[in-house]
């Protein structure tokens, strides 16, 4: 009998308690900074193109499969605007199998794709969910500007600066 | 089982979408009026072929697949995985590595258990306790999420070591998580413990001797519930579990309360842990110096560490090729599972729940 008496006290004191929940989607919980929501790719804004320049490590370690690449020659290296040889061309992710498990990310050796924070899945078209090369791009260009992204090899030039 | 149309007993039906069998688990039971005569599980339904999908792809790829083998205590479940594969390649992971490792994994161990009090409360028709017990597993998660980039799936313990350095908060927010996971712990103890209602739907019921237990190949909490003190971290100790002092709860009965009340307590053992590993770690890289693809010397393995559920081992194959050969998984919930027959043999039907329930499986992991 005491022990329910005890039970009841807690609901008691608890009922005090502000709430921790919150109404989705008309209120949305803050996301963390390491958030790995949908990937995408991302804008160099200095050479005007994307950093991708579809060399297929993302496609090849990706555990589901869902990307594919194609590279093709690139005309601003031709010019000597850029230092890329190769440009990414075609670029589609299906985002569908996609598991966020953040693979691409890490094998990427151009800076080129990142996790952005967005999870929702649900489109009305059926295939809403296979996203190419502009939209990924858009997302990129989008995110870069609200995060202030810089490539991981400044990320350390600016850190010995700094020391 | 075949239906008899001789037989005065009766067959129901449960699963294999029913809200208490913890996923897609189906059993046919044969009772007779209230009691249980006899049961037959049938698993397979959440079989996703893990163990056979390992070996097309590569061991950095197939951490992915062991997170979602127990899908609520992922990142034992990658360990696991890891400690094979560093184990077959001789690596020595950093020290700081291995304490992270411990501090998320006890910390994923007391989520897994909350998930279990939550759950367990709702099989014995209690409404109250996964509200609080979500509550405070939802605080980990965010935690998690800081660190790992997930909720769940996190896919942070490599080969070698972590994914990456844990963010420069994270000591300040774990002592803050676990002050407030030891009261809610406590809140939580008060709340199911010792209601009158949940002591008499439990205790004594489901009772399983040490040596049926033994038998049986039972691992984890259902086994330490019948006092028998095996656990992987004291009586085998990887990574750095040597280093710390705690204790394991065991139970005196061996019925469904023990086998509730021993995770329980078990969080507190768990805090103790966390709390020990903060003091102890020191700043170090956090992965170990490795080629960039890993690709084991031929041999074979064999790796087990305690997870929530029970005692997980990897056996791992390997062909000096960039993919396993053969993974085998000694999955704890699947051995716990073949406690049911026994225990639910001359049961009273309405205590079948509680019983399913008090062993703990995750389908995920017994169907892998």
């Amino acid at each position: 009998m005491l022990g329910n008496l005890k039970g009841m006290v807690m609901t008691f004191i608890t009922s005090l308690r502000t709430p921790v929940t919150a109404q989705y989607p008309d209120v949305r919980m803050p996301v963390e900074e390491r958030r790995m929501g949908f990937p995408m790719l991302l804008w160099d804004d200095n050479i005007v193109e994307p950093y991708c320049t579809g060399c297929m490590v993302c496609v090849r370690e990706c555990p589901t499969k869902c990307m594919s690449a194609t590279m093709t020659d690139n005309p601003k290296h031709a010019e000597g605007t850029s230092h890329r040889r190769k440009i990414i061309d075609v670029f589609e992710i299906n985002i569908g199998r996609c598991i966020l498990c953040g693979i691409c990310v890490d094998v990427c050796n151009f800076d080129a794709i990142e996790m952005s924070y967005e999870t929702e899945l649900s489109t009305r078209t059926r295939n809403g969910r296979r996203m190419d090369l502009g939209e990924l791009l858009e997302r990129g260009y989008n995110w870069q500007a609200q995060s202030g992204w810089i490539p991981a090899s400044q990320r350390v030039q600016n850190s010995e600066e700094q020391e | 089982m075949e239906p008899d149309a001789n037989l005065v007993e009766m067959m129901v039906n449960m699963g294999p979408q029913h809200p208490s069998t913890h996923g897609v688990f189906r059993m046919v039971l044969k009772v007779d009026g209230e009691r249980i005569v006899d049961v037959e599980p049938h698993i397979g339904y959440l079989h996703r072929g893990s163990e056979k999908l390992s070996e097309s792809e590569t061991y950095s790829q197939v951490v992915t697949l062991f997170d979602r083998l127990d899908y609520v205590s992922n990142l034992n479940n990658e360990l696991v995985f890891c400690m094979a594969v560093e184990k077959l390649m001789s690596i020595d992971v950093p020290e700081r590595a291995q304490y992270m490792r411990i501090i998320l994994c006890e910390l994923n161990r007391i989520a897994s258990h909350l998930l279990f009090y939550g759950t367990y409360g709702l099989d014995a028709g209690a409404i109250t306790p996964i509200m609080y017990s979500f509550r405070e597993r939802e605080r980990i998660q965010n935690l998690f999420e800081s660190v790992t980039g997930a909720r769940m799936m996190h896919n942070f313990i490599r080969i070698g070591g972590l994914k990456e350095e844990v963010p420069v908060d994270f000591t300040r927010r774990v002592k803050d998580l676990i002050g407030q996971l030891s009261t809610a712990i406590d809140e939580c103890d008060t709340l199911l413990s010792q209601n009158e209602i949940f002591l008499s739907r439990t205790k004594g019921v489901g009772v399983i001797s040490a040596q049926a237990a033994l038998e049986i190949g039972m691992t984890g909490p259902p086994l330490r519930a019948s006092g028998v003190v095996e656990d992987v971290r004291a009586t085998d100790p990887y990574q750095l579990y040597d280093r710390f002092d705690f204790g394991i709860p065991v139970g005196t009965n061996g019925d469904a309360w023990d086998r509730y009340y021993v995770p329980l307590e078990e969080m507190r053992q768990s805090i103790l842990i966390i709390e020990q590993a903060l003091e102890q770690v020191e700043a170090g890289p956090v992965v170990a110096q490795l080629r960039r693809i890993t690709r084991p010397p031929k041999g074979v393995v064999f790796a087990h560490a305690e997870n929530p559920r029970g005692d997980l081992g990897v056996y791992l194959v390997s062909d000096g090729t960039d993919k396993p050969y053969r993974v085998k998984v000694r999955p704890p919930s699947f051995c716990n599972l073949q406690a049911l027959k026994p225990l639910l043999s001359n049961a009273y039907l309405a205590d079948a729940v509680i019983i399913l329930g008090s062993l703990d499986i995750i389908l995920g992991e017994v169907d892998r």
